[in-house]
């Protein structure tokens, strides 16, 4: 069973390799089916072999499998190879089911588009990369996959080529994450060379025992791949490409900016954990960017108009969650959180585009309006995810996964109580801006009117996911409440657990409640503000702080700004004066001294016999009188 | 037998040198400047037989027929390619030539 | 015997694609085409000779020893110690596929575009490759300055005559900078023949003799400066590299692919073979200055890559910025590193061919290389705009592909020497997206800037770029075969460093 392992990267890249070059000859139905039915196979297979996992785990809960040797040079060998571990798998299992659900929303959300087979051969080769990415076992071919997704996240934003803002914030992406990758890779050159490997287990073996914790060049290792991982993930301070990033197609902000490729950040940390675990500065950072990310994004999305703008800061912030987890030692409530977010934020996003559809393409939420009525299924389960993303308690996904970081951040000992209220804080923000949306998106009044019913395959993924949105929660359950720990048993295979202080009793039970009532009091706030009193809102709005802090937070914090100012600007600056090459002048000048000789000398010649016959008297007349008068 | 002192030979030769020299110089018809040139070799070749005559030498007369042999050929060619001047620029002026100028 | 036949055959191709063209304006380039195949079947023989692949030859830097794949050492000038002396190890033999695979491309991408003087063309095209298969096999220093400087005079009349607009001015650039810097080679050929001739009786020119020398260091430090100075041209390295935008701009696309392609890789292969092995100490005490320079090469070229309008010339720049990482691997001098240089030779050949090919066509569609002419191609050209999209990002190094891996090796074989260095190289990764995919904004995406119909590519393009595909690929997921070639030459030549540097420790200690 295992030995199929391989397939379910390689199917995705078959699709891709079949669409990519014959796509555009193939009918729409084909592509279609070659498109999703690549991805389909892929996560069928990968719950094959997850059941085979659950009912028989490969000896220490790991199995890998080697492919060739993809370099050999000198003691540098890394394979291609694949790990399977309970974080790969719980990996695997989402990024091919909800990949697969997407695909098959796009095939009907696409379907008048043009590039019809282009789009799929990049979804295609996304969903390869990033479970190469998730499978690989060593970290050159997680690399590999960490670009691939990287190069798909680009082709993807653009490709509405034709218009040139979308070019742009496809560029801005691909090149503020290669930033972050430049430190990965130099992250990976300081660990090869510091201990002679790259293969993901040994590598950590080895660190722990060449290294204690706190060691220099732990710390430095850690903070390179961090750099790497605050790219992808968009966390502070890379994060300004990805609300960008919502130029693209609804589904593709869906699949990768939202359930998978951004939380790559998040897998590298949890499978980087020992090496983290090394360098408590950096792991403390994890969890400060982590917390201040999730904030600055929450007030972020609370000021945006577009709705997908609003949900890729949800993410950010959503992300933000995760690293805090990370940072705080929590690795499987990272990846718990990591699940159902992708869960209800595809559904989320799917719910959008939806909505976007069916009002040609408008994005501005206050001009839409209503909409519950005529878009009911669409209204029911987008409910659900912003349910869910608020993290309602007790019923949805959301809330058991939140639920969870919060409390370990406050019992963990690298944790605190500072970090904990971020977070507390952030939940009651979430709610606030998610029914926001929800209320100006589909309550008030109509204010356009959606001709376009979704169909069938666009309908069962929103239907699918809000589901799990619900359901994915009650894998895990606190103590207090049923104490089901099914996910994170599973995920101890692979990750430690945390080593929480005792914590007082009784305390457990009110961490809960508080955590519970942030999101109640958030969407009564937004109830307030957005529904029922606007006005309070809009008073708000117009007194000079209200008016200075929403540009503020509109544009992001400025981050956009500052970069454009220092790194952006100064480059094409140069770029522009030194178009011609500075180094070219002495070049230049030397050619111009030549020809100035040049045209000197060229003035004697004449042409006239006498004149030529005078030079040779003056010549003749000066060396006699050197040889003479000397 | 009285003998003119080796300088009046060389004075005239220089003489006759400078006359030629300058006949080149400013002098633009052909035939004028081929004549000149005439003359300066014909002083180089007094120069040599006088310096021979002071020394004694078969040495200078040796080399003035070397010098009258070379005028004669120098004379021949250059007539040649006066007249071939004449046929193309219908002039003798050396100053119609001018096309080779940088 | 079977080394001169690969010198020989493009030599007389090249002359008898020359007078075909009396006959038939298409005989030339096939018949180019056949030599080349004849060469191509017999490095092909060479390679997969028995034994090569799987036991590397040991063996000791002397002549006749095990190291060579194939070698021929014939007396030409006794009295002057020059001798036809040419070898071929995995290294050379790497280059000359390389060679022959793009001598393949440009005579394919001058199919349509050269239409006069097509058996002159050939000539020259035939015999620059001449020139760059004997620079890659020549152990005889008068051969290989013979041989470096034949390279220059076909290319020089591919550029004059066949070139763009600026072609005068640009093939008069390229033929003086690489002619002056050929010259100091030349002093320096002569000093260490001179000197070794002094010190120890025996004059030559062979290489393998001199390798051993132990010299005077402030001699070896000139010596090697005067052989560095050479190759950095046209490699190019920083401050000397004017004269390859204008060269490659405005040559033909053949001419743009072979410059690219082969004559920047005979610089490397000179540092390579000669400056590092022939004067260890002072080269690894230039060290740092070689580094310093590699890195603005990499960042400075790709920065005017960027700022670049005309589509060529943003190439021929990114040339500039890979070459660095050439420069950085050789210099490193590790097996990672060199193993890294090797691949990176080899990729860059072929994904800059490739670009050169897609500007070569678009010049030949559309009537110019300014790229603010063109823009939103890929709606009319969708199969030239996917080819133009997997060269740049080759080009910008993303793995999976082959220049990748030879960016990467570089950089991780370097790290060990110099950390700065691998830093500050990994942030021109950087700079390379910027103007990859800045380039295909301009060219492919954004609004449709330009009206009138191009065709997109047919069967031979297509075909020649999918080759190239396939091979970046290739290199790029299974490179083993790469590794185990150029490795017996690499060990060889680190060898042969060590041996040196040690007798030469003691020749100075025991003085």
């Amino acid at each position: 069973m295992f030995e199929l392992l391989w397939l379910i990267p390689a199917l995705p890249f078959a699709g891709f390799l079949i669409l990519a070059p014959a796509g555009s000859k193939l009918a729409r139905p084909l592509t279609a089916l070659i498109g999703v039915g690549s991805v389909g196979l892929s996560a069928a297979l990968a719950f094959a072999i997850g059941i085979g996992f659950a009912v028989s785990p490969p000896p220490g809960y790991a199995y890998s499998q080697v492919l060739w040797t993809w370099v050999s040079v000198s003691g540098f060998r890394p394979e291609i190879a694949f790990y399977l571990d309970a974080l790969s798998l719980t990996m695997i299992l989402v990024v091919a089911f909800v990949g697969f659900l997407i695909h098959l929303y796009s095939s009907e959300f696409m379907a008048d588009e043009e590039g019809y087979s282009r789009f799929f051969a990049y979804m295609n080769l996304f969903v390869g990369s990033m479970l190469t990415l998730v499978l690989a076992d060593n970290l050159l071919l997680l690399y590999l996959g960490w670009e691939g997704v990287g190069l798909c996240s680009y082709l993807l934003i653009g490709f509405w080529y034709k218009d040139p803002y979308n070019g742009y914030a496809a560029r801005k992406a691909f090149v503020v994450t290669r930033t972050g990758d430049t430190a990965f890779s130099v992250g990976l050159f300081l660990l090869f060379t510091s201990l002679g490997t790259l293969q993901i287990q040994e590598l950590m073996q080895r660190a722990v025992q060449q290294w204690g914790a706190g060691n220099g060049v732990a710390v430095a290792a850690a903070a390179l791949l961090l750099g790497g991982a605050l790219g992808k993930s968009a966390q502070l301070p890379l994060q300004t490409w990805l609300p960008d990033a919502m130029a693209g197609p609804t589904p593709v902000s869906a699949l990768i900016h939202a359930a998978t490729m951004v939380t790559a950040g998040v897998y590298l940390i949890a499978r980087t954990h020992v090496l983290f675990a090394l360098a408590p500065p950096v792991q403390a950072a994890v969890a400060i960017i982590g917390a201040a990310t999730l904030l600055l994004a929450g007030f972020s999305a609370l000021t945006q108009r577009d709705i997908k703008r609003v949900l890729a800061y949800s993410t950010i912030s959503q992300i933000g969650y995760m690293f805090l987890a990370l940072g705080v030692g929590a690795w499987s409530a990272a990846i718990f959180h990591f699940m159902t977010h992708a869960f209800f934020k595809a559904l989320l996003f799917l719910g959008a585009g939806t909505v976007i559809i069916s009002l040609h393409h408008e994005h501005d939420m206050f001009r839409m309006g209503g909409l519950r009525k005529q878009l009911p299924v669409t209204f029911w389960t987008f409910l659900i995810g912003a349910l869910s993303l608020s993290a309602l308690p007790l019923v949805t996904a959301g809330y058991y996964s939140k639920d969870l970081i919060l409390l370990e951040t406050w019992e963990s000992p690298a944790g605190s109580p500072l970090l904990w209220a971020a977070g507390v804080a952030g939940a009651l923000l979430t709610a606030l801006y998610t029914f926001r949306m929800v209320f100006l998106t589909f309550f008030g009044e109509a204010k356009g009117t959606a001709d376009r019913t979704p169909g069938i395959k666009m309908t069962i993924p929103l239907v699918v996911l809000a589901v799990l949105s619900v359901a994915g929660g009650f894998m895990e359950m606190p103590a207090s409440l049923g104490n089901v720990h099914v996910f994170t048993d599973f995920m101890h295979t692979a990750l430690p657990p945390v080593r929480s202080l005792p914590v007082l009793p009784g305390a457990d039970l009110m961490l809960e409640i508080d955590a519970a009532l942030a999101p109640l009091a958030g969407i009564i706030l937004a109830y307030i503000f957005f529904l029922y009193r606007p006005r309070y809102a809009e008073r708000l709005l117009n007194t000079t702080p209200g008016k200075l802090l929403h540009r503020f937070w509109f544009s992001g914090w400025g981050f956009d700004r500052v970069y454009d100012r220092f790194v952006v600007r100064p480059f094409l600056w140069f770029a522009g004066v030194d178009k011609d090459d500075f180094i070219d002048l002495p070049y230049s000048g030397l050619i111009r001294i030549s020809r100035m000789i040049n045209g000197a000398l060229i003035r004697t010649q004449t042409g006239r016999v006498r004149w030529y016959a005078m030079g040779i008297v003056i010549g003749a007349v000066l060396a006699l009188s050197v040889v003479v008068f000397r | 037998m009285a003998t003119v002192p080796m300088e009046y030979g060389l004075i005239l030769a220089g003489v006759l040198f400078a006359l030629g020299l300058i006949g080149v110089l400013v002098r633009r018809n052909i035939i004028f400047i081929l004549m000149s040139i005439e003359i300066m070799l014909n002083s180089a070749g007094l120069a040599f037989i006088v310096a021979g005559y002071r020394w004694a030498q078969p040495d200078g007369q040796v080399m003035y027929f070397f010098i009258l042999a070379m005028a004669a050929t120098e004379v021949s060619v250059g007539l040649a390619l006066t007249l071939m001047f004449y046929n193309r620029h219908k002039t003798l002026d050396s100053d119609a030539a001018g096309r080779m100028n940088g | 015997m079977i080394l001169l036949w690969l010198i020989i055959i493009p030599f007389l191709g090249g002359l008898l694609a020359w007078r075909s063209s009396s006959v038939n304006s298409v005989l030339p380039r096939w018949i180019s085409l056949a030599a080349l195949a004849l060469d191509f079947i017999l490095i092909i023989a060479l390679w997969v000779q028995p034994g090569f692949v799987l036991s590397p030859p040991g063996g000791l830097m002397q002549a006749g020893g095990g190291m060579w794949i194939a070698e021929g050492n014939w007396k030409w000038v006794p009295q002057l110690g020059i001798s036809l002396h040419l070898a071929l190890d995995g290294l050379s033999l790497l280059l000359l596929m390389l060679t022959v695979f793009l001598g393949f491309t440009a005579v394919a991408s001058s199919w349509t575009e050269i239409q006069e003087r097509v058996g002159f063309f050939h000539l020259n095209l035939m015999w620059v490759l001449t020139g760059i298969i004997g620079v890659f096999l020549s152990l005889d220093l008068f051969i290989f300055y013979f041989f470096w400087e034949l390279m220059l005079i076909p290319m020089y009349f591919l550029i004059a005559l066949w070139g763009h607009e600026g072609r005068f001015y640009a093939s008069v650039k390229f033929f003086i900078f690489t002619q002056v810097s050929g010259l100091l080679m030349l002093i320096a050929i002569l000093g260490l023949y001179f000197i070794h001739g002094r010190d120890t009786g025996v004059y030559t020119f062979d290489y393998l003799q001199l390798l051993g020398a132990s010299l005077p260091p402030a001699a070896e430090f000139w010596l090697m400066l005067g052989f560095f100075i050479a190759f950095a041209v046209k490699l190019p390295v920083v401050p000397v590299h004017t004269w390859l935008p204008d060269a490659h701009t405005e040559a033909p696309t053949a001419g743009s692919v072979v410059l690219a392609g082969l004559l920047l890789k005979t610089g490397a292969y000179g540092l390579l073979r000669f400056v590092i092995p022939l004067f260890p100490r002072a080269a690894f005490e230039f060290t740092p200055v070689a580094f310093v320079l590699a890195v603005i090469g990499i960042i400075y070229g790709a920065v005017l890559a960027f700022a670049q309008t005309d589509l060529k010339r943003l190439v021929a720049y990114t040339s500039v910025s890979h070459m660095g990482f050439v420069l950085l691997g050789i210099f490193a001098w590790n097996e990672i590193a060199l193993q890294g240089a090797v691949m990176q030779i080899i990729c860059h050949g072929v994904a800059t061919g490739a670009l050169f090919i897609l500007a070569g066509s678009l010049q030949e569609r559309m009537h110019t290389r300014e790229m603010s002419r063109m823009g939103g191609l890929w709606a009319a050209v969708p199969r030239m705009g996917g080819l133009a999209l997997f060269f740049a990002l080759a080009a910008l190094g993303l793995p999976g592909m082959g220049n990748f891996i030879g960016e990467f090796l570089v950089m991780l074989g370097t790290f060990r020497v110099s950390a700065a260095a691998a830093v500050i190289a990994a942030a021109g990764v950087i700079t390379a997206t910027v103007y990859a995919l800045w380039m295909i904004q301009r060219v492919f995406h954004g609004p449709v800037g330009f009206k009138g119909e191009i065709p997109d590519f047919k069967g031979r393009e297509t075909f020649t770029l999918a080759v190239m595909v396939i091979i970046i690929i290739w290199l790029g997921l299974y490179p083993r075969a790469v590794f185990t070639t150029a490795k017996p030459a690499l060990d060889n030549l680190q060898k042969a460093v060590t041996v040196t540097e040690t007798a030469g420790k003691q020749i100075h200690d025991g003085r």
